[in-house]
């Protein structure tokens, strides 16, 4: 037989169970062997504090009263557990980034780091969770008086406010004990969450075990328990629409906003794959809970006598038919759902409570005390300790106040409305650029107060705060002002009027106020990092410069980090600085990730402004803001550059190929030159070296014959001198090594002496030259040396290849702007197209080489030549014959004239 | 579009954005089919509603449970140590 002290006791060993697990792995992951402490399913095990004693008693209760409502408690949150693509991957990856110690936190560093913020979600999550602690307390003080309430030995339970009492002073010490250990609030608390996988492991396996016992041990089986239901009170339940409706969203959002779930998905998660993983495993969590739900519901309402509390059903059924090892377990389950979920919340309310409320009014009451020394450490731990005592404190009162009556549906559904006006601040915050701190602020209030009016402080009864009267007709009188028909709207089921009105108003203020207003700075910088924190994998710069003492800031950080962590910060940061010692430069990069510590430990309001005190100056300047925010079009930027940068190196790469084709090219005509000096001066010698081999050999020589042969070996030996000459000259020439001697002359009298130099020449033919003595007259600054040899050659190739029956040469003379035109035109057949080009290059000829006489060196050297004058030569086509123009500059230069 | 993403990719990264679609159009089909006893007219039926709504809940879970072997590989491994995070 079960009795009362047996039960204490089986409490009181499954406590010490619970203390030995947390710290066991509390010791495991002080000695770095995590292991399965952060392996997915813990993950998902802890998830499943959203399954509170509400769950485990009072689904059963819901869905004797309500038929298949209570299933929508569950599927809100499978439906944001099966889209975590959406929002929680999200959340955990801000969570992560910036080390975000609590939904407040999140709320407040969202939106510029704001004090206000954090303080008004703080007590807002307080005040909604305090119903759903008191929730707790009441099952399991029911759970007890279950047991108590037929002991043969008429024992009752003591009292069932004082058994509530114990079980409040027991969870907060088991809390404090574990939950408040590391000052660290993002450091994993993994002895409490190990604790708390074991209670999922347990309420799981009790609920089961209740179900499968209903099902094929009252009932005969599912077919049974489906024909059970169809004449069960529960097949009479109708679907309500709107409270379906209201129902599954109200779950979902409270999934996300509830502190507790918040630390459990967000703050206590160590990688992002284990949201992957409970994306399917928790809602199958879920789905298990739930399955023997209304089974044991319909086997209850059958079974039990009529007036049985349909909330306890869990307990009361096993105990009907004698189980009392199942009935033992199943309280054991029931207890394992109330003592996780106030152990989580105090612990997230709790960091919210210190880091939101007491540190700020510290930090504020103390001016300039940052910079302090002692130990701030040894204060938030106090605060948080103080805090999970109040915490519980808070829901004690309220269980003892709102008279424990209510179904335990009911006060939970309190609690969800009362968190859900988080979402919009929430859900803006991550995906709104625009959402700005005044509509937060704004529809925060908004919504928490309608939902104070409407649904909070009703469910105290009519009697405590508000009237009877007050319920009916409305504060003085007001009709439209009645709590549960605000604005006229009637009819309405009190639940979805509330939820209705609360949130709708809650968005509308909240879209308002952040189009209306305009946010600074920090708050546009920390906008931008939260939506985009897929984009920002690195963390903007908060602080711009600022005189901070790199001394002050480790005093600071000691006090809050603690000594040994603060100092190989330090080290670390100084070594990465090539610095020696443990006070890095305050480089604006190290005081950020100093900030964001410190923000692990004390939320990021909090330590933003104990950076401010000690940093002081502007926090964030406009050019942070660009660059953090136009990330993208540095990105753009830098790819233009690189495109610069390599367009420019094609071009190079084009220049280089273009020399490597001129020096390929120059090499060839290097060979060519070779070549052709090679073959220039072999054919003279061959006949230099036939003849005189005549001449030494053969004895009888006629005087005849000797002359002829020594005369051609003096044309050949004259024809290589005037070949090595030439050579000599173009080479000189060409090298620049050519001295000018500029002397006054005029063109007539070059001319004169040209064409006399020339009629000595031998020639088959004589030629007429037509000159225009009057256009001659031009005066000249020039090497007229030069000058008349390069009309000699002109003149010469005339007189040697005009093929025309009666040669004639025109010399013409013409005065232009730039200079003086003298063009020698004859009346041959001219030069072909195709040849013009060649003409002025080395060794060429466009007849053979007797003709020629020469080595084709003229024109090329002529072409020297006047380039050194500063004029040119040119072929002129379309004359008639051959022509060439000569263009001479008509005064030097002074700089080539003092040449 | 934001600018420097690429327009077109290859088949694994399309077969992998798509599979980010299913992620995301998952939990709406997931609410549709949640809000369709809304339109069941009639008479209660409660032992009906309780099959389809399980139905439709394990479904969900399996369609869940083979979304997110897919989408691992997108997501960030476990902590790094401490100071890491930094720069």
């Amino acid at each position: 037989m079960l009795t009362f002290n047996l039960l204490v006791v089986v409490c009181l060993l499954y406590v010490a169970l619970l203390f030995g697990v947390a710290f066991a792995a509390e010791k495991r992951a002080e000695q770095g062997r995590l292991g399965w402490l952060r392996s997915p399913l813990v993950y998902t095990l802890s998830l499943s504090i959203y399954c509170t004693a509400w769950t485990f008693y009072g689904a059963v209760g819901y869905a004797a009263r309500s038929g298949l409502e209570f299933v929508t408690i569950y599927l809100g949150p499978t439906l944001v557990m099966v889209g975590w693509w959406w929002v929680v991957r999200r959340l955990v990856r801000i969570g992560r980034s910036q080390r975000i110690t609590s939904i407040a936190d999140l709320i407040s560093s969202r939106y510029g780091k704001s004090s206000l913020l954090g303080v008004i979600v703080t007590l807002m999550a307080v005040v909604a969770s305090t119903p759903y602690i008191a929730l707790q307390l009441q099952s399991v003080t029911l759970s007890f008086a279950v047991f108590a309430s037929d002991l043969p030995e008429g024992r009752a339970v003591p009292d069932l406010n004082s058994t509530a009492l114990w079980v409040a002073a027991g969870l907060a010490l088991f809390t404090i004990l574990f939950g408040t250990r590391n000052l660290d609030a993002n450091e994993r608390h993994h002895g409490v969450v190990t604790a708390i996988a074991l209670e999922a492991v347990v309420k799981l396996f009790a609920l089961l075990a209740v179900g499968i016992f209903v099902v094929w041990g009252v009932a005969a089986g599912p077919s049974d328990i489906l024909s059970r239901i169809e004449v069960s009170p529960i097949a009479d339940w109708q679907l309500n629409g709107g409270r379906w409706a209201t129902l599954i969203f109200l779950s979902a959002a409270a999934f996300l906003c509830l502190p507790r779930m918040f630390q459990v998905l967000v703050v206590e998660n160590s990688d992002e794959r284990h949201v992957a993983t409970a994306s399917w495993a928790f809602p199958f969590y879920l789905l298990l809970m739930s399955l023997f739900v209304v089974p044991i519901a319909v086997v209850g309402l059958s079974e039990l006598p009529a007036g049985a509390n349909p909330d306890l059903f869990v307990l009361t059924v096993p105990l009907l038919f004698d189980r009392e090892g199942l009935a033992m377990l199943s309280f054991l389950g029931g207890f394992s759902s109330a003592t996780s979920m106030v152990i989580v919340a105090a612990i997230a309310l709790s960091t919210m409570v210190s880091n939101h409320i007491v540190m700020p009014i510290w930090l504020s009451a103390r001016s300039g005390g940052a910079s302090m020394s002692g130990d701030v450490r040894n204060l938030v731990l106090q605060s948080r300790r103080a805090s999970i005592a109040a915490v519980l404190g808070l829901g004690y009162f309220y269980y003892r106040f709102s008279g424990g009556g209510a179904a335990l549906a009911a006060i939970g559904l309190i609690s969800f409305t009362g968190v859900a006006q988080i979402l919009p601040a929430l859900l803006g915050g991550i995906f709104w650029r625009g959402a700005a701190r005044a509509g937060a602020v704004l529809g925060l209030i908004t919504g928490f107060v309608v939902w104070g009016y409407t649904m909070f402080l009703p469910s105290f009864g009519e009697s405590f705060v508000m009237s009877a009267a007050m319920l009916a007709e409305g504060p003085w009188g007001i009709g439209w002002l009645r709590p549960q028909a605000l604005f006229g709207v009637e009819g309405l089921d009190p639940l979805v009027h509330a939820v209705f009105w609360s949130m709708s108003l809650n968005v509308i203020v909240f879209v308002l106020g952040s189009l209306a207003s305009f946010p600074g700075p920090l708050e546009r910088l920390q906008s931008a990092q939260f939506v985009n924190v897929y984009d920002h994998s690195a963390s903007a710069r908060g602080w711009s410069g600022g005189a901070a003492e790199a001394e002050d800031l480790l005093v600071m950080a000691q006090r809050i980090i603690g000594a040994e962590e603060a100092q190989s910060l330090f080290q670390a940061e100084a070594k990465a600085q090539d610095k020696y010692g443990y006070l890095p430069d305050t480089t604006p990069d190290f005081i950020r990730r100093l900030e964001r510590e410190l923000a692990g430990s004390v939320g990021a309001a909090t330590a933003h402004a104990m950076m401010g005190q000690i940093v002081g100056g502007a926090s964030v300047s406009v050019q942070d803001l660009m660059a953090v925010a136009d990330e993208t079009a540095q990105m753009l930027e830098y790819s233009s550059q690189l495109e610069a940068k390599s367009s420019e190196l094609t071009r190079t790469a084009r220049q280089l190929r273009e020399a490597n084709e001129k020096l390929t090219e120059l090499s060839v005509q290097k060979d060519a030159f070779l070549s052709q000096i090679s073959h220039e001066l072999r054919t003279p010698m061959t006949s230099i070296r036939a003849f005189s081999e005549i001449l030494m050999e053969s004895g009888d020589i006629s005087q005849e014959e000797l002359t002829r042969y020594s005369s051609i070996i003096h044309d050949e030996a004259i024809r290589l001198t005037r070949l090595l000459d030439d050579l000599l000259d173009l080479s000189v020439l060409e090298n620049g090594q050519v001295s000018l001697n500029l002397q006054k002359s005029n063109l007539h009298d070059v001319l004169n002496r040209a064409i006399a130099a020339t009629s000595s020449m031998p020639a088959e033919r004589t030629l007429a030259i037509k000159r225009d003595a009057a256009g001659e007259n031009v005066p000249l600054i020039t090497d007229s040396d030069r000058l008349r040899q390069v009309f000699i050659n002109l003149i010469a190739n005339a007189r040697k290849y005009c093929d025309a029956e009666s040669p004639e040469l025109r010399i013409e003379v013409r005065r232009q702007s730039r200079g003086v035109h003298v063009d020698f035109i004859d009346n041959g057949s001219g030069i072909p197209m195709k040849s013009q080009n060649l003409i002025f290059e080395k060794f060429s000829r466009l007849t053979d080489q007797a003709a020629a006489g020469g080595a084709g060196l003229g024109l090329a050297i002529c072409r020297e030549i006047m380039t050194k004058l500063g004029g040119q030569v040119a072929y002129l086509p379309g004359q008639g014959g051959a022509a060439f123009r000569v263009t001479l500059p008509l005064t030097q230069s002074r700089a080539e004239a003092a040449e | 579009m934001r600018p420097g993403r690429p327009l077109f990719v290859a088949r694994t990264g399309y077969r992998r954005r798509r599979v980010m679609d299913a992620a995301r159009v998952l939990p709406i089909l997931g609410a549709f089919l949640f809000f369709l006893p809304l339109l069941w007219a009639g008479d209660s039926k409660t032992g009906m509603g309780v099959i389809y709504l399980f139905a439709v809940w394990a479904g969900l879970i399996l369609a869940a449970f083979g979304l997110s072997r897919f989408l691992r590989h997108d997501l960030d491994g476990p902590d790094p140590p401490r100071d890491e995070d930094a720069g």
